[in-house]
């Protein structure tokens, strides 16, 4: 117990990067996926079939080899980052943006006909009709989801500390290298803090959803 | 193709959408020329780094990863789905000190990275690594199965459980006989796309030194010289994504099947606990 009050700075040095990691990855995840999901359902070909081919492939990928690929294999061919949260990032981001693309997709489905057909009827683009009439009314019903994304891109990204960034994991890690006597402690603090973004996140999730099933 | 969000195309229209297409084609296979010839500058494509494959070492150790994973997470649905299924009763249960209990824990668990709970048992209980591997996926994926299944269990209607009590059932045995059965094929779909994810997380076998798929990239890289980590990586992402392809075409098929065929159709997972789904 003393271990988690002891290295209580390591803690809260790690749980900001994580919490920095997961919104500077979750805001661009959340730009990348809307774009990707406004492709899928583009009237350019070219935009949707490679929306489609993205969003199958990276959806099939395991997390681990994304971060291996922007850690490991890119460093080799050439692209070096000053810093292993920008490669952190980008698989993250690359990761994520897969599932939002098909959350946002399935919110656009779930919007009624009619509200197309009434924007086009008065003469909106396709630009418009998207970014005025669907997506506000798409994005509020995928709230619930988008925010169970979220916290799967929280916990995902605790594989960044298996690769040299030390976030709540990699700081675990090592603090459980250097307290062997100690390891089940450790570990629970790293727990804690985690808990301590999900469990909450989790809660707004089930309550949008309620306020939303009620709205219906 | 016809969408309801733009009109149908006329010709000026599909005149701009084909030339749309045709730039966009040209961007994405510019970068894609850009990403070869960078690559071929660093010598990626001699044909001795590829030759590599013709070597029989090469591809047994491929495949000894390969079959790491598969075993590890064959072993951990075995596990984890029976588990899963208890936990779903006592998460339903009518007894307030089974069912209080067990939300906690399934809160817990599904709050929780599945490398963390990896590291927790391989350290603690100073386990195998494959132990350890194993335990994290059936933690966390017995917890998300009891949360599909709820979800199944609780998208019946209610005359179903009614009818089983009317007829004499005891509680728990409606749950087991009348509502399980019809749960579980609804959510079908749900269960096998989360298959999908439990193969995908055993590559967090990598973290805790499991010897998987990614874990031999490493070990012929170290071993044979860093020139070879793309080729061997790029095989073994190949691999890893063929499988996981097959496997969501199959929930994909099964989906299909299930809406044709099953009474009542397939429930769309209720986005409430099952969106744990997406990982």
């Amino acid at each position: 117990m003393d271990v988690i009050i002891e290295s209580l700075p390591q803690y809260w040095d790690g749980f900001l990067r994580t919490l920095f990691l997961a919104v500077v990855s979750g805001i661009i995840a959340l730009v990348v996926g809307t774009l990707l999901a406004a492709a899928r359902v583009s009237p350019v070909a070219a935009l949707r079939g490679f929306s489609m081919a993205y969003v199958e492939v990276v959806r099939n990928t395991p997390l681990t080899i994304a971060f291996f690929f922007a850690a490991v294999v890119l460093p080799r061919l050439g692209v070096t980052f000053q810093q292993f949260e920008v490669a952190a990032i980008i698989a993250l981001s690359a990761y994520t943006a897969a599932f939002i693309a098909e959350a946002v997709r399935s919110g656009v489905n779930s919007v009624p006909l009619g509200q197309a057909e009434a924007a086009r009827s008065i003469g909106m683009t396709f630009g418009q009709v998207l970014s005025l009439i669907i997506l506000p009314q798409a994005l509020r019903t995928v709230v619930p989801p988008l925010i169970n994304i979220l916290i799967a891109l929280v916990k995902n990204s605790s594989v960044a500390g298996a690769f040299f960034v030390l976030e709540l994991f990699g700081y675990g890690k090592q603090l459980a290298n250097d307290h062997g006597d100690a390891v089940m402690w450790v570990l629970v603090g790293v727990a804690f803090f985690y808990l301590l973004i999900t469990v909450p996140l989790g809660y707004v999730a089930h309550q949008v959803e309620r306020k939303v099933a009620i709205a219906r | 193709m016809t969408s309801v969000l733009y009109d149908v195309p006329g010709p000026k229209a599909r005149r701009i959408s084909l030339i749309g297409s045709i730039v966009g084609v040209l961007v994405i296979g510019g970068l894609l020329a850009l990403a070869i010839v960078t690559l071929a500058q660093q010598g990626i494509f001699q044909a001795q780094r590829w030759a590599i494959f013709g070597q029989a070492d090469v591809w047994s150790l491929l495949f000894n990863g390969m079959s790491a994973t598969l075993s590890a997470a064959a072993i951990a649905a075995v596990i984890a789905f029976p588990l899963g299924l208890l936990l779903c009763l006592m998460r339903i249960s009518d007894i307030a000190w089974i069912r209080v209990p067990t939300r906690i824990v399934l809160e817990f668990l599904r709050g929780m990275p599945v490398v963390l709970m990896m590291l927790f048992v391989l350290l603690v209980f100073a386990t195998s690594s494959f132990v350890a591997v194993v335990a994290g996926l059936v933690l966390y994926n017995s917890a998300i199965f009891a949360e599909i299944i709820r979800a199944g269990i609780q998208s019946l209607p209610k005359g179903q459980r009614e009818a089983g009590l009317a007829i004499g059932l005891t509680s728990f045995q409606s749950r087991l006989s009348v509502e399980l059965p019809q749960a579980i094929r609804r959510m079908l779909p749900s269960l096998v796309a989360q298959l999908v994810v439990l193969l995908k997380d055993t590559s967090l076998g990598y973290i805790v030194a499991y010897g998987e798929l990614l874990r031999a990239v490493q070990v012929m890289a170290d071993f044979l010289g860093p020139q070879f980590l793309f080729p061997v990586f790029f095989v073994a992402a190949a691999i890893y994504i063929a499988i996981n392809l097959a496997v969501s075409r199959l929930a994909i098929w099964i989906e299909r099947r299930g809406s044709k065929k099953a009474a009542g159709g397939v429930a769309k997972a209720p986005t409430a606990g099952v969106s744990t789904v997406v990982k």
